[in-house]
Order: C-alpha cells, then sequence, then structure tokens
C-alpha cells in the first residue's frame, strides 16, 4: 500500500479541504503531474485545470484556475486563486470566468498576450472537458 | 424651570435613541460574527502564503536582475502610505485612531524629506486626510466591504492599482496601515511594509527545519517553471493577499468597535433615562404638593 502524505487545498477565501491521500494530480504550468510521498521538495505554478486527490476512500476532484503548489515529502498544499469542488461549477461560473478571461486578454499588453492566450484556452479546455459550453 | 411636558419629551426622546443603538448593537454583533468566520476561513491561505514567500525568499540571492518587489528600487525617497478605514462612522475611535497613527507615520517621512503619496481605502479616512494632506492623495476606494463579506475581487483593484503604480516607477516603498483586530474590544492600528518585501520575523522562526539547515548554492526547492517565473508571480500575488487579509480584519474590527460603542451607547441612555425619570417624578411631585397648598390656603382662607 502506498505512503499516505497530507493534503491540503486553500483559496484566498477559505480552506477547501485537508486530508490523508495516497497521490494527487496538479495541473501544473508546465504539465501535469501526480505527487506521492516522499516527492522531492518543489514548488510549481498552476494552470487552469482538474485537480484530482485520490486516497484512502477519497477521491476529491476540484477545479482549480491558477496559483502555486507546494510539495514536500509528506506534505502537499495547493494555494489556488479560485478553487471549487467539481460539483460546484456551474455553466454560470464558467460563463463568468470565460468574460473575465476574454476581457484580460483584450486588455492585456501585447508583450503578454501568448499568457492570457494560453489562460484562456486552459479555461475553455477544463470548461469542456466537464461538459460547459464555451460559447459566450 | 422646564415644564414637566418637557421631561416627558425628554424622556421619549432619549428613548427612541437607546431603541436606534441597541438595534445597531444587534446588527453590529451579527456583522461581527460574520466578518470573523470570514477572516477566520482566509487565516489558512494567508499563512500558507506567507510560509511560502518566507521559504522561497530565504533561497533567493537577490542580484541586479531581481524582481524590484523583492529586492526594492534601491532608493527610499518615495514612500506610499495605504490607510485603511471604514466607509462608514459610529465606531468610536476606530478611525480616529487609524488616522492619528497614519498621520504621525505621514509626517515622520516628511520630517526626513522624504515625499509621500496615499492611497485611502474607506470614506472615513480620506474625508478626515483629505484637509490636511489633500495634495498627497493619489487615489481612493470606497465600498470594499460589500453588502455581506468582502470579495478578494474588489479587493484586489486596490493591489492591481498598487501594483501598476510600482511597475510604472511611482514609488519606492509601500506601507500599509490597518486595524488589527486583536479582540472584539482591542483593535490597534498596525503598520506594515508591503513593498520590498520584508520576511517577517514571525514567519520565519515558524518555517520548517528543513529551512534551518545549511543552504549551499542551490535552493533545496525544485521549480517549475523556473524560480524566476514563480517568484514573479508568487511576489504580486502575495501583497494581494496581505491586503485581503488586513481588509478582513478591519472588517471585523470595524464592527466590533461599533458593537462596543453602541453598547455604551445603550447603557448611556439607559442611565439617562433613570436620572431623567427621578427628576421627572420629583417635579410631577413638587407640582401635585403646590396644588395641595394651594387648595387648603385657599380653604382655610374662607
Amino acid at each position: 500500500m502506498a505512503a499516505n502524505v497530507q493534503f491540503d487545498l486553500v483559496s484566498p477565501e477559505r480552506k477547501l479541504t485537508s486530508v490523508l491521500v495516497e497521490q494527487v494530480q496538479i495541473p501544473g504550468a508546465d504539465g501535469d503531474l501526480t505527487a506521492m510521498a516522499g516527492h522531492e521538495p518543489t514548488i510549481l505554478s498552476l494552470r487552469p485545470g482538474l485537480l484530482t486527490a485520490t486516497g484512502p476512500g477519497v477521491e476529491e476532484q476540484y477545479v482549480v484556475t491558477g496559483g502555486f503548489a507546494e510539495l514536500s515529502a509528506d506534505t502537499i498544499s495547493v494555494l489556488a486563486e479560485l478553487a471549487l469542488p467539481r460539483g460546484e461549477m456551474s455553466q454560470e461560473v464558467v460563463t463568468d470566468l470565460l468574460k473575465q478571461a476574454t476581457k484580460a486578454h483584450e486588455d492585456a499588453h501585447p508583450d503578454e498576450h501568448h499568457m492570457t492566450q494560453k489562460f484562456l484556452a486552459d479555461l475553455v479546455h477544463i470548461a469542456e472537458d466537464l461538459g460547459f459550453h464555451t460559447n459566450l | 424651570m422646564p415644564s414637566l411636558r418637557d421631561y416627558r419629551d425628554r424622556i421619549a426622546s432619549v428613548k427612541s435613541t437607546r431603541k436606534i443603538t441597541s438595534a445597531m448593537k444587534m446588527v453590529a454583533a451579527s456583522k461581527l460574527r460574520r466578518a470573523q468566520e470570514q477572516a477566520e476561513a482566509a487565516q489558512p491561505y494567508a499563512i500558507a502564503m506567507g510560509e511560502m514567500m518566507a521559504r522561497v525568499a530565504k533561497n533567493v540571492v537577490v542580484n541586479g536582475s531581481s524582481s524590484k518587489l523583492l529586492a526594492g528600487t534601491g532608493s527610499d525617497q518615495r514612500h506610499l502610505l495605504i490607510v485603511m478605514t471604514s466607509d462608514r462612522g459610529l465606531c468610536a475611535g476606530f478611525n480616529a485612531n487609524l488616522v492619528k497613527q497614519a498621520r504621525r507615520v505621514a509626517y515622520d517621512l516628511i520630517g526626513q524629506k522624504k515625499d509621500v503619496y496615499i492611497v485611502c481605502i474607506g470614506r472615513k479616512g480620506k474625508d478626515v486626510l483629505q484637509r490636511d494632506m489633500g495634495t498627497h492623495i493619489w487615489e481612493s476606494f470606497t465600498g470594499m466591504v460589500g453588502k455581506k463579506r468582502v470579495e478578494y475581487a474588489e479587493v484586489s483593484k486596490v493591489s492591481d492599482y498598487v501594483l501598476e503604480r510600482f511597475e510604472s516607477g511611482d514609488f519606492d516603498v509601500c506601507t500599509l496601515i490597518y486595524n488589527e483586530f486583536k479582540s472584539v474590544l482591542v483593535q490597534s492600528p498596525v503598520v506594515s511594509q508591503l513593498i520590498p518585501f520584508k520576511m517577517d520575523d514571525a514567519v520565519q522562526d515558524n518555517a520548517d527545519p528543513v529551512d534551518a539547515a545549511p543552504v549551499g548554492p542551490t535552493s533545496p526547492y525544485d521549480f517549475e517553471p523556473t524560480e524566476e517565473e514563480i517568484l514573479n508571480e508568487l511576489l504580486p500575488r502575495n501583497i494581494g493577499v496581505q491586503v485581503f487579509r488586513a481588509m478582513l480584519d478591519s472588517a471585523a474590527g470595524e464592527q466590533a468597535a461599533r458593537m462596543t460603542a453602541m453598547d455604551n451607547a445603550t447603557r448611556n441612555a439607559g442611565d439617562m433615562i433613570n436620572d431623567l425619570t427621578l427628576i421627572y417624578n420629583r417635579a410631577r411631585q413638587a407640582a401635585i404638593t403646590k396644588e395641595l397648598i394651594e387648595i387648603i390656603s385657599g380653604a382655610e382662607a374662607v
């Protein structure tokens, strides 16, 4: 049996979860990764995506829009910019997020266009994955 | 001498004032509970962020290419003060104490021949500071505390504005002055530096023992994508979080201060009603006695 690791997920407004898990799939900015106990200490930034925590008797999924994750041998803490349990996602939330991202992209400095473009694309991707409309 | 009717009116008016203050007290109490809950809910994120910042900043070698948010601009000539007050009054010394503290800091800096700029959060602070420091005020924000709760999106407008001005090189040092919520009875003004990033001693002491181990030329952390990119994202985010946390503290403190002030006002109104009732009764009794004397002496005269 795999060793367990303490997993905490917090957003600026509340603490979403704090459980013992076996592994967490994290949507890192440079690609997805699965963190387990004994991971090398790492700090990574997140892209919009689905975060999945699997453990003894738990399987939790959260939608995050960005933020940071700090991994160490026995803890995984995720500081999300905005995080919602998968079940709380609604078309309304998706539309809101997409509108904001589109506006940010339009207002962005040309140097930052590739970043906002990528953010928007990731957001559309996750929304489509969850079966929401992405046409505004 | 006031007539009986004057006393009656007076008592009625104090009674209705008491009704209002006691209602305000109850409203403040329920808002306080909500604000406290929110402040508690936000605590884990702020702590985790502080610890992460401390760990990252500790291992970063500050050099010419480091982010200015961490290394500073190399000067401390231009200071920006963010003064955080409430939008509404009737909360005892809550705003007055804070503004006093802000003014002390500002005049101190001016005395040292520094340039001082001010960003106000909350209507009350702006109203007062406008009088003698109007020319120093860049911008003021109101309506941070929404109907029910403090919204992160709303508060981040302030941090975004500050960061924008910093990026365009308008100031060197940024200090936040806000009321810390110590307890329901005590809120005290706190001055904390936001830019450049200053490691909090408390956070440093609490940080993992891992960090205490001698650090070689490389940091014990792997960074993805790169250390620099993480830091460039982490630093501005940290400022947003600091401002948000201060705002939550200030919002809870405001309600607590108002609750205490209104509780005192209600009690004072009660005392006043008792005193007035006593005087009223005495005056009434005096009037009755006077009438009796008039009747008796009238009867005796016949």
